[in-house]
């Protein structure tokens, strides 16, 4: 099974939480390159299942591998370093702190400054804080937010905020980005912005997996759709298939098939 | 033009610190001086925890007995020189502060403040218990004053350039490191540690790192206070202090380089202003903290600069 152009393999994940199973045997993969959708009703263990690849808690079995390699062990952090990005449901940024800044923050692990470095601001740390500047200012060129820089990133609307925490993700040249409803509170003019935005990111090579309801966006932009209902995967396919997949209308339509 | 406004501000700050030090002859304002200096070290010191980083710690004070203490006992009882007994003072805060830390640091809000909180009255307990090392309850007599090399910090005028020195040193320290990649790390955490990790910050090793940093320099403001005064006792570095210096950074402006100075100076001043009150001289104290907190809730620092941006959209209509 083992594919070298799969970039994520997820190999038979259990997880539980006391008492409540929320995966069990979730077995797929994303291929370099792609953009996979992840949805499923309510409960599904859609954001479980994104905690884990994130390495906010190690799974009760299985194996998680990223490039080959098993990351079920890693911290959070180590996996940013490794090439895991993610951006959160509910905008998670750094209200205290500027536009620019909160882009600065998503280059913290490609740059190196200690507290030693930082008391003597050696000639390199200058020059790595100028290129980190330069840097961040073209990573708000590509959402578009480059004029407002200097803005508190909270006072922003929340459609740019959602736009702003997609740049910050890119700021650590991930290799996998994963999507947390990226669409969710935007307007019909904001989703497609960010569907452009999608596929541009994946063009520079980044593969990408997406937890969306808006079903719309989802079946346009993924070429690949993993269908999770009460901790299990009941489907997985190109979008047409899915859509037209009868566990998944019951899933979602609640109509009992035996 | 950041660095110009901030150079202007640094030299205002020596010129003002040269002025005064020249100027004054009473020994009783400049002692104040030095007080106002060691207190603002020591704000500083925990700015960079809970102000920048946001973790609370209410047992700063610990931190500033073990940099007193070590250096008393070095210099009196072994006779080791003091500018030799700096490293050692500065030095034994970091160890402790780096083993407490790693596994207080993983608590947050209220039970880290519970954590802290334990290991002040530890530490406190320990210099008040250990009699036959640290003097116990009587205190520690004996220090020598500080000499380094040829100079001999015996006069109130010379220990003032002395700890402003040390001050500004600080300052620009910490104002280099909030200005860094590992500033905006540590600003990362208080705003929200699950966004700092994902973003890829090694949360717990950085808040041990500035854990460490902090102790250091409040254990630096320890032993310049131990060769000022040559008699240290335990009830300066118990609970009652480590509130007191968390207090000079809430009341100074959480977050704010220059609000550690200005809440030192108030918390350091108030007592003595506040003799005239005689008997209800606590009860105009604390309603005056009462004040600040409810009219300038960011602070003094924070808060000047709100109503002068209040003040300034006010007359631009």
């Amino acid at each position: 099974m083992t594919n070298n152009t799969n970039l994520l393999e997820i190999r038979n994940i259990d997880k539980s939480f006391g008492g409540v199973q929320a995966l069990s045997d979730i077995d797929f993969f994303l291929e370099q390159g792609s953009i996979t959708g992840l949805i499923g009703p309510n409960g599904a263990g859609k954001t479980t299942l994104f905690n884990l690849i994130t390495g906010l808690f190690p799974a009760d079995k299985g194996e998680i591998r990223f490039g080959g390699r098993p990351i079920n062990n890693f911290r959070v952090n180590e996996l940013v370093r490794l090439g895991i990005a993610r951006t959160f449901q509910n905008v998670e940024l750094f209200e205290s702190m500027t536009v620019l800044e909160n882009i600065l923050v998503g280059l913290h692990t490609r740059t190196r400054c200690g507290i030693i470095e930082s008391i003597f601001r050696f000639p390199y740390i200058r020059r790595e804080e100028q290129q980190a500047r330069e840097r961040a200012i073209e990573l708000l060129e590509f959402v578009g937010l480059q004029d407002y820089a200097d803005r508190t990133s909270t006072d922003l609307p929340f459609g740019w905020q959602r736009l702003l925490e997609l740049a910050r993700a890119m700021a650590s040249k991930p290799r996998l980005l994963l999507l947390d409803e990226p669409a969710a509170g935007l307007n019909m003019s904001e989703t497609g912005r960010l569907e452009e935005l999608i596929r541009k990111v994946r063009d520079q090579g980044v593969t990408i997996l997406l937890v969306e309801h808006d079903m719309n966006l989802t079946m346009s932009i993924s070429e690949k759709i993993v269908v999770l209902d009460q901790g299990r995967k009941i489907a997985e396919g190109p979008p047409r298939e899915v859509q037209t997949d009868e566990a998944v209308m019951a899933a979602y339509l609640g109509k009992a098939k035996s | 033009m950041y660095g110009r406004a901030q150079k202007i501000i640094y030299a205002v700050f020596v010129i003002a610190v040269i002025i005064l030090g020249w100027s004054l002859d009473n020994e009783y304002y400049l002692q104040l001086l030095i007080f106002i200096g060691l207190n603002t070290l020591l704000a500083l010191s925990l700015n960079m925890l809970m102000g920048y980083a946001g973790q609370i710690s209410l047992g700063h004070a610990a931190f500033y007995g073990i940099g007193a203490y070590v250096t008393a006992i070095l210099t009196t009882t072994y006779n080791v020189e003091p500018i030799l007994a700096l490293p050692a003072a500065v030095g034994a805060a970091m160890i402790v502060a780096w083993i407490v830390g790693i596994p207080t640091l993983r608590l947050s809000g209220y039970y880290l403040g519970m954590g802290t909180l334990g290991f002040g009255m530890i530490i406190h307990i320990l210099f008040r218990e250990w009699s036959s090392v640290t003097g116990g309850a009587s205190g520690f007599v004996g220090i020598p004053p500080l000499e380094i090399g040829p100079l001999i910090f015996d006069s109130r005028r010379s220990y003032f350039f002395l700890v402003w020195g040390v001050v500004l040193l600080s300052i620009i320290m910490c104002r280099r490191i909030i200005d860094s990649r590992v500033g905006r790390a540590l600003r990362s955490i208080h705003d929200g540690e699950k966004a700092a990790a994902a973003i890829g910050v090694d949360t717990k090793k950085l808040k041990v790192q500035v854990f460490v940093l902090s102790a250091a320099m409040a254990a630096m403001a320890g032993f310049l206070y131990a060769h000022l005064i040559y008699f240290i006792s335990p009830g300066t570095f118990n609970f009652v202090a480590s509130i007191r210096i968390v207090t000079m950074v809430v009341i100074g402006g959480m977050a704010s380089i220059w609000g550690a100075l200005f809440g030192a100076s108030l918390l350091t001043l108030l007592p003595e202003w506040l003799h005239a009150f005689s008997e209800f001289e606590m009860v105009v104290y604390g309603l005056i903290l009462m004040s600040v907190m409810i009219f300038l809730p960011r602070g003094l620092t924070r808060g000047v600069i709100d109503i002068y941006y209040r003040y300034r959209k006010s007359h631009d209509k």
